[in-house]
């Protein structure tokens, strides 16, 4: 019952939380100097026509008109018409959406394996030599952000060892029996484990860039939770029942441990989303960050609106997905 | 009595040293680019485009790092585009500091309605994922030196906040701001006079930190050409224009990446250092 309440509650605040963000974009976007009508119009364009464009894109009305307009729209899945591609602003963003999407999932993925793992062997062998080590890299990993990890990356296993591809999604060469833009989950689904791995080579190092920071966060919490949950009398009741080593850490200590980092990968996915910005220019990924730095230097309002919106969807709906995970693995809320 | 205290005050003494030195460097560096820099860092020379650093084949005397494609001297390019990261570094994180320090003082100090609101408002703002907000701002704003500091105060001004008006609310409980109230001092001075200055060395430390990811921000920024003015030579310009031409000249990218990576390591190196040096336990 309380799940159930907790749900209606964390699905209000999604809806509030997402209106407010609409009207902010908007507002933003509507104060910007410059009129974008005129950049879309070759030189020496007449009154008439900046008039009738004007028209045909709304923007003559009065502001909350136009924001009830677009809003409606919105609702719709209507997100008006991008300027400099000049084609409805939704099937381009939800086009670009599903490389992103398969990005930042393959990008957590490796995080959480990566920090998982610096976690538990620094917890086996604390105290040691190992354990300093795993601090240093975790100090790294957090102290350098996903965009120049990136560019090592290239320079190394693209440049100088090149093991995987540095620029697309996939080599252009190979023909694409796609139906989805979910291409890594399509070619397993298809079983064309030959595009599979070509995808996987070109995921891997904008994956791994944005990776290294959350594994570094989550290494570096995981690891004290653990160190802390080891003196508990549960743990150490373990211990004298004969259990070895490694066997209370993974089936003991770990269950118990691994509540606040959840949280924490929660929040940090959200950033890891938004890195994938710039991390997919780096790479000429050609997700949805790519096209939002493009709608930036364009100044395609419509399309940034459309972008920044559907970002903050995915934001809220992680956050939901997350909370909600939380109450279900944490006991003292599943059983309240 | 062996506690470890020594070790630790030595570490961070020589982190303190070693990232000081290298921002020291830089910025004499780009203070005097005029008289340093070998070469004028827009100078075009096509016919020596691409030569290779002093310590490789075929490199010619004069261009110590190369040139890039179109025969401009990379170091000197290096040079005068740590001008924008460090000016950029220097307003974008003072104008941050001061703004999030202020709200978080006085969040801290007077807690009630003020601290409800700019505790609310933090949340609010930690919501919302920064590169969206930078994206939003830029687009607004336009490109430019200004925009980019004003994209950086409005988006991280929260992480000062919180952190002061953590560090106000520990002071506040001390007792030289109970001897000051005793003695008579109105609010506001035992803030700016008494609590503020045991507050500033939190600051400090954290501008540190906040500088280079200024540095980082404008950075990405320029290499996605959303920076300040095209012709101007700017460390990310220059790893966009590297990206490009990996494959025939690899120094043009190497150079500026490496020099980049040092002083935001550098940057936050010196903030961390400056946290252990002030930490009332090791002293």
């Amino acid at each position: 019952m309380r799940l159930l309440q907790t749900l209606l509650m964390r699905l209000a605040m999604m809806a509030i939380t997402l209106f407010g963000a609409a009207v902010i974009v908007f507002v933003v976007i509507r104060v910007v100097p410059g009129n974008p009508i005129a950049m879309m119009l070759p030189p020496g364009a007449s009154d008439e026509d900046i008039a009738r464009l004007t028209a045909h894109y709304g923007l003559d009305k009065s502001i909350p008109e136009q924001f009830f307009v677009w809003l409606g729209g919105v609702l719709h899945g209507d997100f008006g018409t991008s300027i400099s591609l000049r084609q409805p602003v939704m099937p381009l963003v939800l086009g670009r959406l599903p490389a992103t999407l398969e990005l930042s999932i393959f990008a957590l993925v490796l995080a959480v394996i990566i920090g998982g793992a610096m976690a538990l062997t620094g917890t086996r062998f604390r105290g040691g030599r190992t354990e300093a080590v795993i601090d240093v890299a975790n100090g790294a990993g957090l102290s350098i952000p996903d965009f120049l990890w990136a560019l090592v990356l290239i320079l190394t296993l693209g440049v100088l060892y090149p093991v995987f591809h540095i620029s697309g999604r996939i080599s252009p060469s190979l023909d694409l029996p796609f139906t989805t833009q979910f291409y890594v989950f399509e070619s397993i689904l298809r079983l064309r484990f030959d595009l599979w791995w070509d995808l996987l080579k070109h995921m891997f190092m904008p994956a791994l860039a944005l990776a290294i920071p959350l594994a570094a966060i989550i290494g570096q919490l995981l690891k004290q939770s653990l160190k802390e949950t080891m003196h508990l009398d549960y743990v150490v009741l373990a211990r004298t029942k004969g259990y070895g080593e490694n066997h209370v850490i993974l089936f003991d200590a770990l269950r118990n441990a691994v509540l606040p980092t959840l949280t924490l990968i929660g929040v940090q996915f959200t950033f890891l989303i938004g890195g994938t910005v710039i991390i997919e220019r780096l790479f000429s990924y050609e997700g949805l960050g790519n096209m939002a730095i493009d709608a930036v230097i364009n100044r395609d309002l419509p399309l940034i609106q459309g972008i920044v919106l559907v970002f903050a969807l995915l934001f809220t709906v992680v956050n939901l997905v997350v909370d909600l995970t939380y109450a279900l693995l944490n006991p003292r809320l599943r059983h309240a | 009595m062996r506690d470890g205290r020594g070790t630790i005050k030595r570490k961070a003494g020589l982190k303190l040293w070693l990232s000081g030195g290298w921002l020291a460097v830089v910025a004499v560096l780009t203070l005097f680019a005029g008289w340093i820099s070998p070469h004028d860092p827009l100078t075009q020379d096509l016919f020596a485009s691409r030569l290779p650093p002093f310590w490789a084949a075929g490199a010619e005397p004069g261009y110590l790092l190369g040139t890039d494609s179109l025969g401009r001297d990379v170091l000197s390019r290096i040079i005068y585009g740590g001008r924008v990261a460090l000016t950029v570094a220097i307003i974008a994180g003072l104008a941050t500091a001061i703004v999030g320090s202020v709200l978080g003082l006085i969040a801290g100090y007077y807690r009630g309605w003020a601290d409800a609101v700019i505790s609310r408002l933090v949340d609010i703002w930690m919501a919302f994922p920064p590169v969206l907000f930078a994206i939003l701002l830029i687009a607004v704003l336009g490109t430019g030196l200004w925009s980019i500091v004003i994209a950086i105060i409005v988006i991280d001004w929260t992480r000062f906040c919180r952190v002061v008006r953590a560090e106000t609310m520990n002071q506040s409980q001390m007792d030289y701001v109970a001897s000051a109230v005793v003695a008579g001092h109105v609010r506001s001075a035992i803030l700016w006079r008494e609590i503020g200055p045991n507050v500033l060395p939190t600051i400090v430390a954290l501008l540190s930190l906040e500088m280079g990811i200024a540095v980082i921000v404008e950075a990405i920024l320029s290499f996605v050409n959303l920076s300040i003015s095209t012709d101007a030579p700017t460390w990310g310009g220059m790893i966009a224009e590297g990206r490009i031409s990996i494959h025939q000249a690899w120094w043009v990218l190497v150079c500026p990446l490496i020099v980049l990576f040092l002083t935001v390591l550098a940057f936050s190196q010196f903030g961390e250092g400056l946290k252990d040096r002030f930490d009332p336990v090791l002293r």
